[in-house]
C-alpha cells in the first residue's frame, strides 16, 4: 500500500468518525522544531475546526531538539514527548522528507492552505568575512553540532581532531560552550549518551587538549547563561583559565549588570572562577581558556599542512557605549595570535530565504508584524502577505531557548486568530483550498515519499533498539538512506 | 505534590503544561522554565524554601520574571501554604494586539 493510500484511508476514517466541521480551517506549518510544534499545538487548541499539517525536510521531526541539543543534555529533550502528542492529534499530520522550495514551492503551499506558518528556523551561518575563512579546519559550530548529533547532512564532515592540540572557538554563547564541552569532556562520559558513533570515535582519538573561547567583549557581556557556564566550569579534569584583569568593570558594565539578572549571575560565575584560579598544573589536564576583548582579524595558513588553518590573528578591543545601555567592541590596533589547528565559529545562525518569500537580508529574518509576514522591509503596515505567518528563529532571529518559542507561537497564533475573526483570512466556509488532500496529490505526482509520523516512530524504535545494545539511549541512523529505508 | 501537579489535578491551565503530563516541557527536571508561576503574596513567597542555584538558573530565562517568581514544579504543597495564590504570566501581555487592523495586500 503506498503512503498516499495510507493517508487517504486515514483521512476518510477521520472524516467519517470525527466531529470535524465539513470545512476545516486548513493550516500548514513548515518546520517541526519547537516553533512549529508549539504553533501547531496552539492552533489545534484555539481552533477546534482546524486541520494542521506539519512538513519538515528531514524524515525525523523536532528540529534542533534532535540535532542541536547536546547529547549530554537529555533532560532538555524531554519536550519531544509533548511534541509527539501534538503530532499524534487526530487533526494533525506530520509529513517528513518534504522540502519547501524543492518538493513544493511557497506559492503552491499558499494555494493549498488557508494559513501557512513558516517555522523552519536558521540552517545557515553568519560569516565573519575575514581572510582565511575558507581554510580547512574552520567550521561553523552549527556544522560541528550537526556532526556530533548525527544529522544526515553532516555525517561526512570528518573534522580532523588529530592534527592539533588546540581548538579556538569564536563566540561565548551557549552553543560555543556546548562545543567546548564536547571537545573537553572525558569520552567515557560521552559514551553513554546519544552522541553519533562517528563523533565518539573521533573524540576518543582526539589530540585536542586546549580550547579557547574567544569573545569580542568582556565577561559582563558574555552571551552564555548560568546553567551552561556552571556546568562547563565543573567539567572533570579541565583547568579553567580566566584573566583577573579581564574582570575589571567599568561604570557602564556595572549599569548593564544591574539591569540584567542573567548577565549578573554569569559575571559572578566567571569572576569566582578567575579568582579561584587553575589548580596546580598537572600533566594530563585539559585546559579551557576564556579570552575576552579579542576580535578575529584573519586566519593563518599552515606551512606544513597547506590549505589548513594554523592560527587566528586577533585584534584587541575596547568597549564603546552606543546609547541605551549597550556597548560595542571597537578594534584598538593591537594584535596577537593564537596557534591552533581547528576553529569553530559560533557567531550566530542565519536563516535561508526561499523564492517568493519577503526577506530582510540585513537581519536574516522574514519581515513581520507580530508574526504576520510583511511584503517588504519598509515597515508599511498596509503591506501584509495574506495568510502567511512566521514563528521562531525565522521571525525573531536565532536567539533564545526552546521555551522562547512557546511565547513566540502564542503571539503568532493570536495574530492568526485575530485575522480570522476580522475576515483578513478567507473564512473556512467559503475557502476552496484543498489542504491535505491537495498536498498529498501534489507530492504523489512528484514522487516525493513523505514520511508520516508513524514512519518517524519506526525510526525512533530502531534507534532505541540499537542504543540498548550499547548502553546508550539511542544510536541515531546517520544517513538519509537508512532513515528513509526504516521509515517506510 | 508540586504546584504543577496540583494545577493539573484541578484542571488549571498552567502554561507549558501538557494535558497528558503532570509537569511542564521538561516534566519537572529543572531543564526549562515553562511552569513559571508568580506568588501573589510576598508573605507566602517568603515561607517557601529559597530556590537552589539550579532553579535560579532556569528562572533567569523565565518569561515575565518578577521578584516573587518560582518554578511551579519546585513549589511543594504543605499545610502552611494554605491559601497561597499563584499567577501565571501572560505572554500576550507583552505582545499586545492593539486593535490595529492591517489591510491585506
Amino acid at each position: 500500500m503506498t503512503a498516499m493510500a495510507i493517508f487517504r484511508s486515514r483521512t476518510w476514517l477521520s472524516r467519517s468518525f470525527s466531529s470535524l466541521s465539513s470545512h476545516p480551517l486548513r493550516v500548514c506549518v513548515v518546520g517541526s522544531g519547537p516553533a512549529g510544534m508549539y504553533t501547531a499545538e496552539k492552533m489545534l487548541k484555539a481552533h477546534q475546526g482546524a486541520e494542521v499539517d506539519i512538513i519538515d525536510r528531514l524524515p525525523t521531526p523536532f528540529g534542533l531538539v534532535r540535532s542541536g541539543v547536546a547529547p549530554d543534555h537529555p533532560e532538555t529533550k524531554i519536550v519531544t514527548n509533548q511534541f509527539s502528542r501534538v503530532a499524534q492529534n487526530d487533526r494533525c499530520s506530520f509529513f517528513g522528507n518534504v522540502t519547501l522550495g524543492s518538493s513544493i514551492s511557497l506559492s503552491e503551499l499558499r494555494n493549498l492552505y488557508d494559513v501557512v506558518v513558516l517555522a523552519y528556523g536558521a540552517e545557515s551561518d553568519r560569516a565573519l568575512g575575514i581572510p582565511g575563512e575558507d581554510l580547512s579546519g574552520i567550521y561553523s559550530a552549527r556544522e560541528f553540532v550537526w556532526w556530533y548529533n548525527g544529522h544526515p547532512d553532516c555525517r561526512n564532515l570528518s573534522p580532523d581532531l588529530k592534527n592539533t592540540d588546540t581548538a579556538v572557538i569564536l563566540g561565548q554563547g551557549n552553543v560555543a560552550l556546548d562545543v567546548a564541552r564536547i571537545l573537553l569532556r572525558p569520552t567515557e562520559e560521552l559514551a553513554t549518551t546519544d552522541i553519533a558513533c562517528h563523533a565518539l570515535a573521533a573524540l576518543e582519538q582526539s589530540s585536542i587538549r586546549k580550547v579557547y573561547l574567544v569573545g569580542r567583549r568582556g565577561p559582563a557581556q558574555a552571551a552564555c547563561t548560568a546553567k551552561e557556564l556552571r556546568e562547563i566550569l565543573g567539567t572533570k579534569k579541565v583547568q579553567i583559565h580566566i584573566k583577573e584583569e579581564d574582570l575589571h568593570k567599568s561604570p557602564e558594565d556595572e549599569e548593564e549588570l544591574k539591569n540584567s539578572r542573567i548577565r549578573k549571575r554569569v559575571y559572578e560565575l566567571l569572576s569566582k572562577a578567575a579568582t579561584t584560579g587553575p589548580s596546580l598544573p598537572s600533566s594530563g589536564q585539559r585546559e579551557l581558556h576564556f579570552v575576552f576583548f579579542r576580535k578575529p582579524d584573519s586566519f593563518s595558513e599552515s606551512a606544513e599542512y597547506p590549505g589548513h588553518v594554523s592560527g587566528v590573528h586577533l585584534e584587541k578591543t575596547v568597549l564603546k557605549g552606543v546609547g541605551s545601555g549597550k556597548q560595542i567592541a571597537v578594534g584598538s590596533g593591537q594584535f596577537e595570535d593564537i596557534e591552533c589547528g581547528m576553529v569553530l565559529k559560533s557567531v550566530g545562525y542565519k536563516s535561508v530565504p526561499v523564492p517568493s518569500l519577503p526577506f530582510d537580508h540585513k537581519n536574516g529574518v522574514v519581515p513581520n508584524a507580530g508574526g504576520r509576514v510583511m511584503s517588504d522591509t519598509s515597515g508599511d503596515p498596509e503591506l501584509i502577505e495574506q495568510g502567511l505567518y512566521v514563528c521562531g528563529w525565522l521571525k525573531r532571529g536565532p536567539t533564545g531557548i526552546i521555551g522562547t518559542n512557546l511565547h513566540c507561537a502564542e503571539e503568532t497564533v493570536a495574530s492568526i486568530s485575530h485575522d480570522l475573526e476580522h475576515g483578513l483570512i478567507a473564512s473556512p466556509s467559503t475557502s476552496t483550498k484543498p489542504g491535505r488532500e491537495g498536498l498529498l496529490q501534489l507530492l504523489d505526482d512528484r514522487n516525493v515519499r513523505a514520511v508520516p509520523f508513524s514512519g518517524w516512530e519506526k525510526i525512533d524504535c530502531e534507534e532505541r533498539k540499537l542504543g540498548s545494545l550499547k548502553g546508550k539511549p539511542r544510536v541515531k541512523l546517520g544517513s538519509w538512506e537508512d532513515l528513509l529505508k526504516v521509515a517506510v | 505534590m508540586s504546584m504543577l501537579e496540583a494545577a493539573h489535578e484541578h484542571d488549571i491551565e498552567l502554561e507549558g503544561k501538557d494535558e497528558m503530563s503532570s509537569s511542564g516541557a521538561c516534566e519537572g527536571s529543572l531543564a526549562c522554565s515553562t511552569c513559571h508561576v508568580i506568588v501573589m503574596d510576598v508573605d507566602y513567597y517568603n515561607k517557601l524554601e529559597d530556590p537552589t542555584d539550579e532553579e535560579n538558573d532556569m528562572l533567569d530565562l523565565a518569561f515575565g520574571l518578577t521578584e516573587t517568581s518560582r518554578l511551579g514544579c519546585q513549589v511543594i504543597a504543605s499545610p502552611e501554604l494554605d491559601g497561597m495564590r499563584l499567577a501565571i504570566p501572560s505572554a500576550t501581555r507583552n505582545f499586545a494586539v492593539d486593535g490595529y487592523v492591517p489591510k491585506p495586500h
